[in-house]
């Protein structure tokens, strides 16, 4: 891929840049598909039950069943919605969602931008998604939907500034945002990995992360016990559908980012592991975050909006601070004197 | 300048957990409540004027479906008035397989409200779990009379069904099991930090406003008012048994909680006590007249249901049909209180409050 990246940009470069952009595509929409059918039989075995299984052999075939049903259906909008702003905001919360997936190397070689500011580029673009669920809340004229946007908006904002400083250690450490540089700095053991080093920015990293995608206990935005579904209450169809798809599409990059920034890429856990090929390292550290992330919606209850706040501001957003403080100390004493 | 004013939000009637079609008008500052109108009446029926055409066994399916989470008690206080009336006698076999059903009927009924409950806050499995077990009480009583839900297995008199072969056996198998189940609930969630922040210091009120609100069951007992019918007024055979009535200190969410748990455990340990007393074989059904005319005059009895106190008020003319049926049903008067509580709390303590008060819209309604 990298090579692509340099050349000079013609008619041929072009179409393959946008073939590899479909590709991507594809892959994206196969992993939420399966994420969805995934988490449901995960859940599904925590509680009992079993999960799909009816729609095609194991069930694999209920998600693309639950899609065409949600293509077919009819697309309504609401009398009193904000017609043009309703039907933007779908498209606004997707789009950042996958632009995101860009800059994220899954191996040395196998990266799709290589942008100096990686990191920044993600953190700047994620925050768009929150503006399109202020609209869809705002837009739908339902008190429920703008509850929701507007519990979205303050929460996604409140952790989006501890999510940020719990990595600047890590960046700190590499003296780089470029992704790849952060992956591949990392070395060959896996205490030589961020997590290790970096275990307060990591705790607060996946504990900002959960909240930013709004996944129980921080699923307020969609409180379903209070708020019905929070801002796409009044969303269906296929619209509906693009918001459960940025969902998962954010899945999909946090997991992602999480294996890049602290777990090491594609580096296999120690050094006589390394005949495995980096990609089936990175999938499998990628694959224990998504399940983490499932697991805890089985676990955990939902924490209230103003205990959600307090601890935002109060807890994670100090520990992250301290973790800055306690990377640069050591940085200056041991490494740079 | 920016002109701000309070938002009408309209909570139900369909609303996934306001448990059933039970309607709150708020007004919002923010999220924060400034007035709470509750809406009742969505699954009103008129049980009590269709009684007064019916004759009294007639009666009986009625009542299971006001509370229709805990039908067994509803049939025992209609049956237990009637039986007061008339002085009869209840064979001891019929009488100690009402108390099983009745204390079966509580742990399954707090099984759902903890279940349910849990649900409310955001934790989703419990849920799962609590109706695994219901499951099997249900199971149980779908084998003695043939429902799951609407039992109509009491009579003026007795039972209708003695237990099958075998039955008793099973409900003592039972008991340990729930115990042991009990254990892993409580360790499962008593102590989940999220949960404890959900629920602490949240509902609050003191045993004077408790009293004058006429609040009973859980909902009484949090604030340290020892009154448990069962032990305060002992009827059917609870004063053969020993148990505990557990109390709570703050009259909070979480004491309702542990209060509810706790009982469920002295349910199971009442129910060994039973099993083990309970005569090897005899009557079921008293001798009853082929039709029940209660004197005339009045009567009014109460029992201890999952949910508090439920009476049964018969104005009888001496004739088949009552005069007048009223039933004092706990869910509504437990929800008086409702408004009160909810003044200055968040849309999500709404549901932690409503929750806690546990109450069937069935009941509420009637």
């Amino acid at each position: 891929m990298g090579t692509w990246l340099d050349e000079t940009l013609t008619w041929g470069n072009a179409l393959i840049f946008f073939l590899w952009g479909v590709i991507l595509l594809a892959i994206v929409l196969g992993f939420v598909t399966y994420a969805i059918y995934f988490e449901r039989k995960v859940i599904g075995w925590m509680q009992l039950r079993i999960g799909p299984n009816r729609v095609g052999p194991l069930g694999l075939l209920q998600t693309v069943a639950d899609i065409l049903k949600l293509l077919i259906k009819e697309d309504t909008i609401p009398r009193k919605a904000d017609r043009m702003l309703f039907i933007l905001a779908p498209a606004l919360a997707y789009v950042p969602a996958f632009a995101v997936l860009a800059v994220i190397p899954y191996t040395q070689d196998l990266y799709f931008a290589d942008i100096n500011v990686g990191l920044l580029y993600y953190v700047a673009l994620s925050g768009i998604s929150t503006i399109a669920i202020v609209i869809g809340g705002w837009s739908s004229n339902n008190k429920y939907a703008l509850l929701g946007g507007m519990r979205s908006a303050a929460q996604m904002i409140s952790y989006e500034v501890p999510l940020v400083i719990s990595v600047v250690g890590v960046v700190m450490m590499t003296g780089s945002l470029n992704l790849r540089i952060i992956g591949e700095q990392q070395g060959n053991w896996f205490w030589e990995w961020n997590f290790l080093p970096q275990i307060i920015g990591f705790v607060v990293f996946i504990i900002a992360a959960v909240s930013e995608l709004n996944r129980t206990p921080f699923d307020l935005p969609e409180a379903e016990s209070e708020l019905v579904a929070g801002y796409h209450v009044e969303y269906s169809g296929f619209r509906f559908a693009f918001f459960m798809l940025t969902e998962y599409v954010y899945v999909y990059a946090i997991a992602a980012l999480t294996t890049v920034l602290f777990l090491g890429g594609w580096h296999a856990p120690a050094p006589f592991l390394d005949f495995v090929p980096g990609i089936i390292w990175f999938l499998l550290k990628f694959s224990c975050i998504v399940f983490f992330l499932f697991w805890l919606r089985a676990t955990m209850p939902r924490i209230r909006v103003d205990q959600l706040m307090g601890f935002g501001w109060k807890v994670l957003l100090p520990l992250a601070i301290l973790n800055v403080f306690i990377t640069a100390l050591y940085l200056e004493l041991f490494i740079k004197g | 300048m920016i002109r701000t004013e309070e938002l009408l939000l309209n909570v139900g009637p369909q609303h996934p957990s306001t448990h059933g079609v039970f309607r709150i008008i708020v007004k919002l500052d923010g999220e924060v409540i400034t007035e709470a109108i509750p809406v009742m009446g969505y699954l009103h029926r008129g049980t009590e004027k269709l009684a007064e055409d019916l004759n009294f066994t007639q009666i009986i399916p009625y009542t299971d479906r006001m509370d229709y989470v805990s039908a067994m008690t509803n049939n025992y206080v209609l049956c237990h008035a009637v039986e007061t009336m008339m002085g009869l006698e209840i064979p001891e076999r019929a009488e100690f397989m009402r108390l099983i059903v009745m204390e079966l009927q509580r742990v399954a009924s707090h099984l759902v409200w903890w279940g349910t409950y849990l649900l409310d806050i955001g934790a989703m499995s419990p849920f799962l779990y609590a109706f695994r077990d219901r499951e099997m009480i249900i199971d149980f009583f779908n084998e003695l009379c043939g429902a799951r839900l609407t039992y109509n297995y009491m009579r003026v008199g007795g039972v209708k069904w003695d237990a099958p072969e075998g039955w008793l056996d099973k409900v003592r198998d039972f008991v340990p099991y729930m115990e042991k189940k009990l254990d892993e609930y409580n360790n499962l969630v008593s102590g989940n930090e999220i949960f404890l922040a959900r629920i602490k210091g949240i509902g609050q009120y003191d045993a004077q406003t408790a009293i004058d609100y006429g609040l009973s069951g859980a909902n009484l007992r949090c604030t340290g008012v020892d009154w448990d019918l069962r032990r305060a007024e002992p009827y059917s055979l609870y004063n053969r048994f020993e148990f505990d009535v557990p109390l709570g200190k703050t009259g909070d969410c979480y004491d309702r909680y542990l209060i509810r748990l706790e009982e469920t455990r002295q349910s199971l340990r009442i129910l060994k006590q039973a099993l083990e007393q309970i005569p090897s074989s005899g009557e079921v059904m008293g001798k009853v007249p082929r039709v029940i005319r209660p004197p005339a005059g009045e009567v009014y009895v109460r029992i201890e249901s999952p949910r508090g106190e439920i009476g049964c008020h018969i104005i009888s003319k001496g004739k088949a049909e009552p005069y007048r049926l009223k039933f004092r049903r706990p869910s509504f008067v437990n929800l008086q209180i409702l408004p009160k509580l909810l003044v200055g709390e968040t849309m999500t303590n709404l549901i932690t409050i409503l929750g806690g008060i546990d109450i069937v819209v069935g009941e509420v309604d009637a």
